[in-house]
């Protein structure tokens, strides 16, 4: 793995203003992402994967939305300070995003070819047919078969693990050094996933890009990732990397997440839970967010605010776990 | 199992021509009626007499009993026909101008106001709403009485009160497009945001806008109808269809063709244009289009 250090984040917390109060979707996470590198972000619904992605991107819903303290440093320079013009251009030549629906993520009244062109002439200063070479370039390499022919169809006349590739394609067209795959394999069939996966894996050995990949699955993760957060209400509650993490799991909302991932071999009626909600993000608890939940409360000391300690060298775990 | 090998058919251009209207089966009546609208407007001129002379030793003549009145003459004379056929010819241009000029003024504030929402989104459709709220023929009358009657009186007058309707369609439209991912993923492409509305809006809200135009063109053929009905349209004596049937209007139990072939031939072409634009509607629309 490279060193080059592509991404750090800093303190980020991102708060919702409304009528109901402060939602703190993110408050407070710290990661970094490196060259080549794969980091993955798990958690369940609304523990603040996705404002995490909107954030890095400078698309945070305005005006509830707003980043209220802690640093971007993307090569450096502080994205949170960028205006939306400057962000603009980063996106896309930097950073990129594949979003969930393959079916949504591409215009159904303009042809591929259009779609393709449009970020391509952003990024090279070249007349159409070269272009257009440029984007049946594209989609070969991310194995759209006869891409002379398929360049000019319509997203309709795809099927969906095609149409998927092509956002991928389009994704990458402005090559970024960071893309950002936010669950983009949920509404694909397995088979098709896996070729999906394959597929980002081609792209990252032959570009070097940093991939932060936000998913709920597990078995994704063993698969895809180098490192694993773990987010539970707005907060990164473990950090390691993927093989310590499923070995060695601390947090006990990391430990209970993976036993509740199913297993071909055991025979099991009932797949372990955890007791109780996620917490309000307009009314999360003092100290240790998962305090109402853990079931090791009494061993720990969950009136320490949220922190993470190094407990193994590039093991994180929240501080209220270790500390006593 | 052999091997899948499509050979493109080549079609003649008369079997392509043949494959395209079984295909896409056009609205034959409706493009008649269009086609000889857009024929009598443009050569009224050599098709017919004068419109506008009076003959008045030849008053009142009923329909379909003088050669040379085929549709009868009106009250001082003037030749039904030919004022029935240069009647088109107002229709294209009166309607024509009006509904593009309001059609760009609406469509540009509708996409304008629904991508950028905030205070623009708000300052806009108050300014929509206002116009919509005012009755359409109030406002035309105060405008034609500022600009004055003619042509260009009533072209200003009618789009005046249409744009807002193209503006709160579009609008509406375009709110729900934008929320969609491909507009997300221009965004974080770094696409501009005039480029993200020229190329992902504009083409998903076309469709609506297409039929729009369809049913709009019918509404302003009747409003330039009742402008000229009340006599702030037109000037009087002009061969419009709306004059016309406001003219007969008075004598309407004896000579009864004076009123009621305009009123027919609005209706047909308002029909005419509802049925088209139902057409283009799936026409344009790429999932119809090549899936039959």
């Amino acid at each position: 793995m490279s060193e080059e250090l592509l991404l750090k984040v800093e303190n980020l917390r991102t708060h919702f203003h409304t009528k109901t109060g402060i939602v703190k979707a993110v408050d407070g996470i710290d990661f970094e992402l490196r060259k080549g590198e794969t980091l993955g972000i798990v958690g369940e619904s609304g523990s603040g994967k996705s404002m995490t992605a909107w954030s890095i991107l400078g698309m945070v819903p305005k005006p509830a939305g707003r980043i209220e303290s802690g640093r971007i440093l993307y090569h450096g320079e502080d994205l949170v300070q960028k205006s939306d013009d400057e962000m603009r251009e980063i996106r896309g030549t930097g950073i990129c995003m594949v979003m969930q629906d393959p079916l949504t993520s591409l215009n159904p009244v303009i042809n591929i070819k259009k779609q393709l062109t449009e970020t391509l002439e952003l990024e090279y200063d070249e007349d159409k047919p070269s272009l257009v070479q440029r984007a049946i370039g594209l989609l070969s390499s991310v194995n759209i078969p006869a891409p002379e022919m398929r360049v000019t169809s319509f997203p309709h006349e795809m099927s969906g693990g095609m149409r998927q590739r092509v956002v991928g394609a389009i994704s990458i067209s402005r090559s970024p050094d960071i893309l950002i795959a936010d669950e983009p394999t949920t509404s694909l069939d397995v088979t098709i996933q896996l070729q999906y996966l394959k597929l980002l894996k081609d792209i990252q050995e032959e570009t070097g890009v940093g991939i932060i990949f936000i998913t709920h699955d597990f078995g994704i993760v063993a698969k895809m990732c180098d490192r694993v957060a773990v987010m539970y209400a707005g907060n990164i509650i473990e950090q390691a990397d993927v093989v310590e993490l499923f070995d060695n799991p601390q947090h006990p909302y990391t430990q209970a997440l993976l036993k509740s991932v199913p297993d071909l071999d055991d025979d099991v009626d009932m797949l372990p839970t955890i007791e109780g909600q996620p917490p309000d993000l307009a009314n999360t608890p003092s100290g240790c967010v998962f305090r109402d939940r853990c079931p090791n409360v009494a061993d720990h000391n969950p009136d320490l605010g949220m922190g993470l300690v190094e407990v193994k060298p590039g093991h994180f775990v929240d501080q209220c776990c270790v500390m006593r | 199992m052999t091997s899948m090998n499509f050979e493109p058919i080549q079609l003649t251009r008369g079997q392509a021509v043949r494959k395209w209207i079984k295909d896409h089966n056009p609205p034959w009546i409706a493009l008649t009626i269009l086609f000889l609208l857009l024929f009598c407007g443009l050569f009224a001129n050599f098709i017919v007499g004068d419109p506008m002379t009076n003959d008045l030793k030849a008053r009142q003549i009923p329909p379909f009993t003088d050669i040379k009145h085929i549709f009868g003459t009106d009250i001082l004379g003037k030749d039904m026909t030919a004022r029935l056929v240069f009647g088109c010819r107002s229709v294209l241009m009166v309607t024509a101008p009006s509904i593009i000029v309001a059609l760009l003024i609406g469509t540009a504030v509708g996409l304008l106001a629904g991508y950028a929402r905030g205070w623009v989104d708000s300052v806009l459709m108050r300014i929509t709403d206002a116009t919509l709220g005012f009755p359409s023929i109030l406002v035309a009358m105060l405008i034609v009485t500022f600009v004055g009657t003619g042509y260009t009186g009533v072209i200003i007058a009618v789009t005046a009160t249409t744009w807002a309707r193209f503006a709160r369609m579009i609008r509406g439209e375009v709110l729900s497009v934008r929320e969609r991912d491909f507009v997300v993923l221009a965004g974080i492409l770094g696409v501009s945001p005039v480029m993200i509305m020229w190329r992902h809006l504009m083409p998903n809200v076309i469709n609506t806008l297409m039929v729009m135009i369809s049913l709009m063109i019918g509404q302003v053929i009747l409003l330039e109808a009742s402008l000229s009905f009340l006599g702030i349209g037109m000037s009087p004596g002009e061969p419009a269809w709306g004059i016309m049937v406001a003219e007969g209007r008075q004598q309407l139990l004896t000579t009864w063709w004076v009123s009621l072939f305009p009123g027919i031939l609005i209706t047909l072409v308002v029909m005419a244009f509802n049925f088209f634009g139902d057409w283009l509607r799936d026409y344009l629309d790429p999932r119809l289009r090549r899936a039959r």
